[in-house]
This record gives structure tokens, sequence and C-alpha cells, in this order.
């Protein structure tokens, strides 16, 4: 686990490999024997936690999501869920909800039937069934549909009945795979607070995995950005955001703008940095260890500043050119060069009165030394 | 606008040129687009005339006669016209008359002179087996004219012309038109007063053969069924390559000749082919228990299996192959054991891709023709051996035609079957 997972754990408190509700233990997996897709998982999910996995295609978060369900098998490692290993237990004996990414909701069967079938092979009697069915479809709004066929429905209403499904045989754990993948920008915002709604209402515990990194940080009690078979940093959204464990992080997460340089002068977490064109800023070590050591800056656009009369004291300032302004509705954004990087990207906000950027001019901006984070070289 | 007034519907009672939309060119929207849509529908039905055409003279005409000569046989009606003019004319029931036998003997000799009197007698050898030989005999006779009194006469040529079933028969083939082909076809007969038995237990064998059609059609299309639907969900899940190569050897059978592929069985089953041999190597035979698996139904149904399980396969794997492989997975993460899974969300799911393969599979199997006559023996012969026969050795076409109808007839009846029970539109081929 690397210094910035533990580090995340420490500030959050809460959860270690034995007490956890859901806890993976050194896993690794290999689909062909030679190269790692997992590569030594460790991680402990709390009762209750709504967990995230974020990352990129082939970063390893479906296969630890396959792994969970009990799909794919861990190569090597364990899998506790309850304090119970589950490595060598069938799927159909885990007693996990799951959405999947398309649904997967029985075409030959209406939607009162496909909630009917996780409760039918449990072996309950109808009018139990008839009344979880109906409990779970009142819980997503969708009580009058038992009768349609899933063909019938819309894919926000198919979510909703897939959602249902994995809840209707009172699951301790859901796992859903990138469930709001397939539906369009509105729907998918709408659905994502109802999830998170659902969720806060009945305390289930929610494993979720997306690529959507808006989707990570609106949902989630905590996130786990997943990267070359490896968790990169495990940390409740807002620190994820202010406080990327390293330049993966940063880049992954929102926007970031980048400036290479080396350490100059190390004390404590500050850490004096030589730019490329010659200029010296100060930033905040992060992922640093030794003065002379090759590093990337990594400033968040709403955190630059372009009025020196806005700058708090002690901010940094630098010299920028201005070279382009796209409109973008709510924000300005500014593509400008600032100390040899010509991708430094400034967001203004389009109020009434703001000043009015043009490409070519030369401004000052700056921004305060806290928020420039100097990470691991890119 | 004539045509929005005709169709009753039109929204717009305003003349069109005040209310509805123009063209650049000011004529009415709705006509414009009306006539590019007409000339859109010419112009396809033009690209498919050709193979219309082609359909229609090859095909549909054909059958459409094959079908009439199974009612109709002018065999008798227009070669012996008086005496079919004297049946038309008298009910059922009368004794023949001098008027009748005068009719007889004027025919007779027309048809004799005519050199006709073999065909009148083949017609009605149908309904009446061993009379062929009286009539040309008769013709034989009766070349230089027969002298009255017409009854005596011709009965002193042959007594047998006084049997009243002779009478009857002659009256049946007096219309061109007759059911008495579909009758026997289904192993009936008519007696002396014209009215439906069943033929004489040692002529009863279409409904037999009829039944062996069905069962061992029935049989083949389980068997590719239990074969194929491994082999087609392995398709559809192995990875690409492998699949790929597994499909060539699926539609392998199909580069090579039918009857190459037919005659490879005979030289695997008989009794000193490859697979007795390899059983009395092994020891599971002794040398004088070498096993009959050719020419019998065995061999058929083996033979056939082959032939036609890739008719099976490649519906099936079309379906499967769009069967995302997350219902299983949902129904495992749901509770269900992998049988159940199966069982109860993958399998229903195949149903259209089997649906289209069984019926594909039985109605190619019920009219095949090939490989039952070279590996059936005598006991794996189908119903479209013995449309073969009639068409090609007894060249009794009515008889071969009555027969095809009722093929045609009870393969319709399964599909309207299956429409019921499944629903046509559930098909899938591809």
């Amino acid at each position: 686990m690397s210094k910035a997972t533990a580090a995340a754990r420490a500030d959050t408190g809460a959860v270690t490999a034995n007490d956890a509700f859901v806890a993976f233990e050194r896993v690794q997996k290999s689909y062909d024997g030679e190269t790692l897709v997992v590569k030594d998982l460790n991680l402990a999910i709390a009762r209750g936690e709504f967990l995230t996995l974020l990352g990129p295609s082939g970063s390893g978060k479906t296969t630890s999501l396959m792994m969970l369900a009990g799909f794919e098998t861990a190569t090597s490692g364990e899998i506790r869920l309850a304090g119970r290993p589950i490595n060598a237990v069938p799927p159909h004996r885990r007693g996990i909800g799951m959405v999947f990414q398309n649904y997967a909701l029985f075409p030959h069967m209406t939607v009162g039937e496909n909630l009917a079938f996780p409760l039918q092979v449990r072996g309950l009697g109808k009018v139990e069934r008839e009344a979880k069915i109906m409990r779970a479809l009142d819980m997503v709004q969708m009580g009058r549909f038992a009768n349609r066929r899933p063909a019938q429905l819309s894919g926000g209403q198919q979510q909703r009945i897939a959602l249902a499904r994995a809840l209707v045989f009172d699951p301790d754990l859901v796992l859903m795979d990138e469930p709001l993948g397939a539906l369009d920008k509105q729907l998918r915002e709408h659905m994502q607070y109802e999830i998170k709604q659902l969720h806060e209402r009945i305390g289930i515990t929610v494993v979720y995995v997306t690529h959507d990194q808006g989707e990570a940080l609106t949902m989630s009690d905590r996130v786990a950005v997943f990267n070359d078979g490896r968790i990169q940093q495990l940390a409740p959204p807002a620190e994820l955001y202010e406080r990327p464990g390293n330049s993966f992080v940063a880049q992954f997460i929102g926007e970031n703008n980048t400036l290479a340089g080396t350490i100059e002068q190390l004390q404590g977490d500050r850490a004096l940095v030589r730019l490329g064109n010659g200029e010296l800023i100060d930033a905040t070590a992060v992922d640093i260890r030794e003065v002379g050591q090759v590093t990337t800056v990594s400033i968040r656009p709403e955190r630059v500043e372009f009025k020196p009369e806005m700058m708090p004291p002690g901010a940094h300032r630098i010299a920028a050119e201005v070279l382009e302004v796209i409109y973008m509705g709510d924000v300005l954004r500014t593509r400008m060069k600032v100390a040899g990087a010509s991708d430094f990207v400034l967001k203004c906000r389009n109020t009434l009165g703001q000043r009015k950027l043009t490409p070519g001019e030369t401004i000052e901006i700056g921004w305060h030394p806290e928020d420039a984070r100097a990470l691991d070289p890119v | 606008m004539a045509d929005t007034s005709a169709n009753g519907v039109s929204f717009a009672p305003a003349p069109a040129h005040r209310t509805g939309l123009v063209t650049a060119d000011g004529r009415p929207l709705r006509s414009a687009l009306a006539r590019s849509s007409r000339r859109a529908r010419r112009r396809a039905f033009f690209l498919v005339l050709p193979l219309l055409l082609f359909v229609l003279i090859t095909f549909v005409v054909p059958i459409g006669q094959m079908l009439q000569r199974s009612v109709k046989n002018e065999g008798f009606s227009a070669n012996m016209p008086q005496l079919s003019a004297w049946f038309h004319d008298n009910p059922r029931g009368t004794e023949p008359d001098d008027a009748a036998w005068a009719a007889l003997a004027a025919d007779l000799t027309a048809a004799a002179q005519a050199r006709t009197i073999g065909v009148v007698g083949t017609r009605i050898n149908y309904d009446m087996p061993g009379t062929r030989s009286l009539f040309t005999s008769a013709g034989r006779q009766a070349r230089g004219g027969i002298e009255p009194p017409y009854r005596e006469a011709i009965l002193e040529m042959d007594a047998r012309w006084g049997n009243p079933r002779l009478w009857s028969v002659m009256r049946e083939a007096a219309s061109p038109y007759t059911a008495n082909f579909y009758l026997a076809a289904v192993d009936r007969t008519r007696d002396d007063q014209g009215d439906i038995v069943s033929a004489p237990a040692q002529q009863q064998i279409y409904g037999k053969l009829f039944l062996r059609t069905f069962w061992l059609s029935l049989a083949i299309t389980a068997t590719t069924f239990l074969l194929g639907f491994p082999v087609a969900h392995l398709l559809a899940t192995l990875p690409m390559r492998q699949s790929n190569l597994l499909m060539i050897l699926v539609l392998l059978p199909f580069w090579t000749s039918l009857l190459v592929r037919t005659t490879a069985w005979i030289v695997l089953l008989q009794q000193q082919g490859v697979v007795n041999d390899v059983l009395v190597w092994l020891g599971v035979i002794g040398n004088n228990q070498r096993l009959q698996m050719i020419f019998n139904q065995t061999g058929t149904i083996i033979a056939m299996t082959h032939i036609l399980l890739p008719f099976m396969i490649l519906p099936l794997y079309s379906v499967m192959r769009t069967i995302n492989p997350s219902y299983v997975r949902a129904a495992r993460s749901l509770g269900a054991t992998s049988w159940t899974a199966f069982r109860r969300i993958y399998f229903p799911q195949t149903l259209p891709g089997l649906g289209a393969g069984a019926l594909l599979v039985f109605i190619l199997a019920v009219g095949y023709y090939i490989t039952p006559a070279l590996v059936g023996g005598s006991s794996g012969q189908l119903i479209s051996n013995m449309i073969a026969m009639h068409m090609t050795q007894t060249l009794n076409w009515s008889m071969a035609a009555a027969l095809a109808a009722l093929l045609l007839g009870g393969v319709l009846i399964l599909y309207w079957v299956y429409d019921r029970l499944v629903g046509i539109d559930n098909l899938k081929l591809g």
C-alpha cells in the first residue's frame, strides 16, 4: 500500500482489514499467467459505505469487482466478506446484488418476473415474493410497471428495474458496474442522485465502478483511484481532488495545470522548484524525497487568479501570455503560456463586468503556494 | 389533391393550394411526395422483376401443374367420350343398358384405332389393379370394329367386362377430376357402390410411410438439436480464432458433394466397414455379431443427422451470439445455480434459433430423397422415395403429385402449429 493510501486511511480513520465488511488482502489477478491485471490489491470497505473504484479502462477496477462478485477467481490473495473468506464460494451463494452496465434484465420475462427470479431461486413463497417485489418497485418509483417487458421501458426505467432487482432479495452488499454509462447526461445526473438517496435510506454497502470522475466525486464516501492494476489513492472525494497523492491522480481527477521542474530546496513540506525557464516557484511537496529530483507541479485552474488585486498575500506571481479564450457558457476557459508551458489553463467565471482577455496580451497571474503541489514527474 | 379527398381522412378541408405546403416550383408538396415514393416503389419492383419471373416460370407454374395432376387425369374421359357422356347422363346405380354397351364398343374401337387404349387402361389400372391387360387385349380385338349385339360381343371377349366394380371405376374415371389419388395416398379406395373404404391390408403402405417419415424426421431433428446445441454454444463463446476454425469444421460438409458424404457413411457403417472393424478389433462385439448400421433406419438417421446438422447449428449460433453473457452472470449473482441460470435464462433466449433450426431441419428431412435412397435400405425409405418411384418407375404422376401435396400440407400444418405455439416472428435464421 502506497504512502498516500495509508495517509488517506489515517485521515478518514475508519476501516482496517480486520473489522472491514469487505476486505481484499494482497489480491492479484492474471489472465494469461504472465501479466498481472491486478497487482497487490489491499482494500477494506466498511459496512454501509459507498465506495467507488475509479480508473481508466484496463486499470483493473472491473476485474476487482468481478473477483468480488465471484465471476473471476483471484490468482492469489484473499477476499473476505463479513469476515468470511469467499474465494471458493460460487457467485450464487455469495448473496451479493449486482447491477450491470447493460442492465442485464432478462428480456423474456416481465419486470415482475425479473424481480421474482432471485426470490424464486431462494424458495420464497408467492405471498412473500409479491410483497417484496412491490416494496422494491416502490423503492425506485416503478410500482406500476410490474407487467411490462424490459424492451417496453426507457433506459432510465430499465436502470431503475435493474437496481430494484439487485435490491429485492435484501443483500447487504450491492455491486454496480458502470450502471449509468448508457444514459444521457441529464438522466445520468438524476440517477446518480437517486442511487445516492437510496443508499442513504436503506444503508446498504455499495461498491461502484466507473470511469467517470464526476460520478465518483458526487456519489462516493470514498474513491479508490485505479491505474495499472494498483490503487493510486484511496480517499474521500474532497481530499482526492484537493490533495492528489501523485501526478496520475492529479491528472485523472478534474482539470490540472502542470509545470515541469526540479527540486531546488526542500524544507518540511515546502519545496522550491526551479522551472524549465529558470523561474523559481514555491510549492507543497507531496511525493518528493530529495533535492535535485525531477518533479511536476500541479495547480488546479480554478485556484489561479489573474487579477492581482484579488490575490491573497503571499501569492506567487508569474507572467503569462494569453493564447486562446474559449467560451464555455458559465466560464471562459483561457489557455496561456506560462513558464514555457503553453497548455496552462485558467478559468474565469462569466460574470458581468469581468475583464475581457484577448489573445496575445501578457498579464500577471498568481496562485497561493499551498495550491501548487510538487508531485512525481509525469 | 384528388387522392386526399378520396381516402376521406383529409385533415385540411380547404383546397391544397391555399393551405397545404407547396414545393419550390409550386406543386402541392403532398402529391409531389406521393409521386416520388411511387417512383421509388416502381424502381424497386423492376429490380426484383427478373427474380419474380424466374420463380414464377421455374417454380410456381410447374408446381401448380403438378398439384393439378393430383386431382385431374383425363386418361379415360378424353379417350372414351361416348361412355363418359353416358355416365354423365345416367346416375350412379343405373345398370349398364344397351346404350352403355354401344358407347363402350364405339369408344373401344375408336381408342384402339387411335392407339390410345393403353392410356385408358393405365388410368383404370390405377384404381383397379390388373385391368390394364383387359383394355389392351380388347383394343387388339376391337381394332376392326365390334358387331352388335355389343353386350354379348364384349362379354365374349372377356367376362370381366361385366364386373360391376369395373363399371364403378370407369364411372369415377369418366370425370377428369377425381379425389381417388388422394384416397389412395391415405390408403383408402372406393367399393362397387363408390363409397370410401379402407384399402386391403396388404396394399396399405402410404400411411405407414408417412408416419415413418414424420417419426424419422422428428428423431433427426432431435439428434441434430442434441449434437448441435453444445457446438453452437462453443461457437458463440469461444475466442474469435478458435471459433472461426470451428466454424470452418461445421461448414466443411457443405463443401463436399452430398453423394460423397453419403457414400462415405456407407464405407464407415457397412458390416465390413470401418466402425464394425474397430469394434471387433476392440473386442466389443464378436466377428459374427457385426452390427447392421446401414441400409436401415439407423443408417438413415445417422447420415441425415450429419448432413442436416449445420442447418441446426447456424441459426442457433446466430441467436446465441447475440445473447449477452451478462444475463447468465446476472442470474448467478441473483442466486441461481449454473443449471438454473441455463434452464431459466439462457435456454429460453435461444428458442428463436432453436425453433428456426428445428423447423428447417424437419422440413428438409421430411422431403429428403438421396440419402434415404442410398443408405435407407427398405426400412429406411421415406415418402419422398415413394414419390420418386411413382415419378420415374410406375409413371403414375397423379399419385406422386397427391403424395407430394399431402407432404406439403403436413409441413404447412406444422408451420401453422409452430406459429401458434411459438410465433413465426420469433424465428431467427441469421
